[in-house]
């Protein structure tokens, strides 16, 4: 079956040396236009993701100059690497930021899909799970423009969060997304509350393979619905959970660029400014120091690359699944 | 017949109510904006707006549709998403159909997938794309810088191509046999048997562009070339109430945001039912690993 050759085998079986021979000329003749199709798409990613990581020379230059150009300005080596770990003060402190909002969003957010989806799971009536499914998906398709929008309004002064304390009788003075006590947590939920109902979609596919045989029999030998649930809905979600979960390892350094931009202010930084809010600010906002911010931002690419070769590596070893 | 017992019913009870409860903390938010969006300035600043408008307001519309900023923004956000949508879509189908063809049906398949795998694991980051793409291909206040860097969606591509690769194999042998090309094949057999990935790819495509805000904050450097959710940004960070206050004085800052707010919301909330549809078995089937 080698040169794409789709053709089945009984139909080669049942054709004529010749013209069998003709037609496979025929669609390997034809790829070529396979070839073709792949020229474009080919082109944009070696213009748009390639030719910029060339453009990381820029973070083993001494100093850029706007004049000279990538390629023209001083060569410095490891310079803004040495002075990034050694000397730059806010670098530990946006690395350490990094690791906590990431690590307590996958902590408090890596379950919740799974509850929800065993919670659908177990709804009988057909019309009420897919109003809610269709409601809980929405949220995931807002920007975080928007979400910062009501997050702000929500959690302002005299805001519903305040109203709502207000009914139990607390009454707070607390500007919670300008205090480092409750910005973090706001972010955990938020991100929790965007994403849940989406994550959901996956979990509930593994869910419609299970063979209803399996429940009867269970039934049948007495196992009610909480052991059912611990041994065949879990079993069947497992190497999904598994799969869902070393995927988000591998990005454990994206805290969400966009979230956090649309909801910080300099009060919080120092639990909020994560490595990506920083080098923004060291290329775009305040100044414009583009070797160190590249160097940053390389620094935290080669990790992420590290970590998702290796999961990958671990799941080609260890199960029957891969990302790629 | 089944026997139910009376902690499954309480648990079934309390699932209806968790359940509901979390669909509608998805859902009340946007009621809310929408109501808020409408209401006059004293019942907004007393904190009376549920989820109908009250004391009905719509000078927060009167004002934003009077701005030429509004205009501009919408231009450019609606070319850009219908631009950038089809763009991702002819890309992802070129790059997905050659992809998905049987084992060595296409030479060099290795090395394709290889600079994919790569482009899908390291970038160069924000400074040397911001640079190719403001300086040395000079597209800064135009519309490409806000299409082009983004037109292929990797993730998009390898659900349509895993999508491809399950759809049964014995028309399209059949096609072959009758001599149709690969191009024939693609237009006539496999892209016809595809709309829920067609649909997904579409959605995914749609919300991204019309979502996006950050490319808008770096590329164009006139407000005046913002797309709406880049002037969204610039607004809530900044909300420039006083001087429409004097205008307008029944009309509060929250109702100017949340009517921003929920005016930007609007086509997502009009493609996402029909969307809906598709895209979940789109994603389930595009999942599954040939």
């Amino acid at each position: 079956m080698e040169n794409g050759l789709t053709i089945s085998n009984d139909v080669t079986v049942k054709t004529a040396p010749q013209t069998r021979k003709r037609r496979k000329s025929a669609l390997s003749g034809n790829v070529w236009q396979l070839h073709a199709l792949l020229l474009l798409p080919m082109a944009f990613l070696v213009l748009f993701n390639l030719v910029p990581i060339a453009g990381l020379r820029m973070a083993f230059l001494e100093s850029y100059n706007y004049r000279l150009g990538i390629w023209g300005s001083p060569w410095g080596g490891l310079t803004q690497f040495r002075y990034m770990f050694t000397v730059l003060p806010e670098f530990w402190t946006v690395f350490r930021n990094t690791l906590v909002i990431a690590v307590a969003k996958l902590v408090f957010g890596f379950p919740v899909p799974i509850a929800v989806a065993l919670l659908l799971n177990e709804m009988r009536s057909k019309k009420t799970k897919k109003a809610i499914q269709t409601a809980i998906y929405l949220p995931y398709f807002i920007s975080w423009v928007v979400m910062g929008g009501i997050l702000k309004n929500i959690f302002q002064a005299n805001g519903f969060f305040d109203r709502f304390l207000g009914v139990f009788g607390y009454t707070p003075s607390t500007l919670w997304l300008q205090s480092n006590s409750s910005f973090v947590p706001i972010l955990v939920v938020s991100e929790i509350w965007k994403g849940f109902g989406f994550g959901t979609i996956i979990y509930l596919a593994a869910l419609t393979g299970v063979d209803p045989n399996l429940y009867e029999a269970a039934e049948i030998d007495g196992a009610n619905r909480v052991k059912q649930t611990l041994h065949i809905t879990l079993p069947a979600m497992m190497p999904v959970v598994i799969l869902n979960l070393i995927l988000n390892l591998g990005g454990i350094l994206n805290a969400g660029f966009e979230q956090i931009f649309v909801l910080y202010s300099q009060k919080v930084y120092d639990t909020a400014d994560i490595i990506d809010t920083y080098v923004y600010r060291l290329t775009f906002g305040q100044g414009t120091n583009y070797p160190l911010g590249t160097a940053i931002g390389l620094f935290k690419s080669v990790i992420a690359f590290i970590l998702i070769g290796g999961t990958n590596l671990v799941l080609v070893k260890k199960t029957d699944y891969r990302i790629f | 017949m089944k026997r139910v017992s009376i902690p499954y019913k309480i648990f079934t009870v309390f699932n209806y109510i968790v359940c509901v409860a979390l669909a509608l903390s998805c859902v009340l938010p946007l009621v809310n904006l929408f109501a808020v969006s409408f209401s006059a300035k004293a019942v907004v600043e007393a904190g009376g707006v549920g989820l109908w408008p009250r004391g009905f307001n719509a000078d927060a519309y009167g004002y934003i549709f009077s701005t030429a900023q509004f205009w501009n923004s919408l231009k450019v956000s609606v070319l850009k998403t219908v631009l950038g949508t089809l763009i991702t879509l002819i890309l992802t189908i070129c790059l997905a159909y050659p992809l998905s063809r049987k084992k060595g049906a296409l030479r060099g398949r290795s090395v394709y997938m290889a600079v994919i795998i790569f482009c899908m694991l390291f970038s160069g980051g924000l400074v040397p794309t911001y640079l190719l793409v403001a300086n040395t291909l000079n597209m800064k206040n135009t519309l490409w810088a806000l299409i082009l860097p983004g037109g292929v969606q990797i993730f998009s591509a390898v659900i349509m191509m895993n999508f491809f690769r399950q759809l049964p194999g014995e028309i399209e042998e059949a096609a072959h046999v009758d001599g149709a090309d690969h191009f024939r094949s693609l237009f006539l057999i496999v892209l016809p048997c595809s709309l829920p990935i067609i649909a997904t790819v579409v959605l995914f495509a749609f919300v991204g562009n019309w979502n996006s805000w950050f490319d808008g904050l770096i590329y164009m450097t006139q407000p005046e070339m913002y797309p709406l959710q880049t002037f969204l940004q610039q607004y809530l960070k900044e909300p420039p109430g006083f001087s429409i206050g004097l205008v307008y004085k029944e009309l509060s800052e929250d109702s100017m945001a949340a009517a921003n707010i929920f005016i930007i919301m609007v086509p997502l909330i009009a493609i996402y039912p029909f969307l809906q549809k598709y895209f979940i078995k789109g994603i389930v089937l595009g999942s599954v690993k040939g």
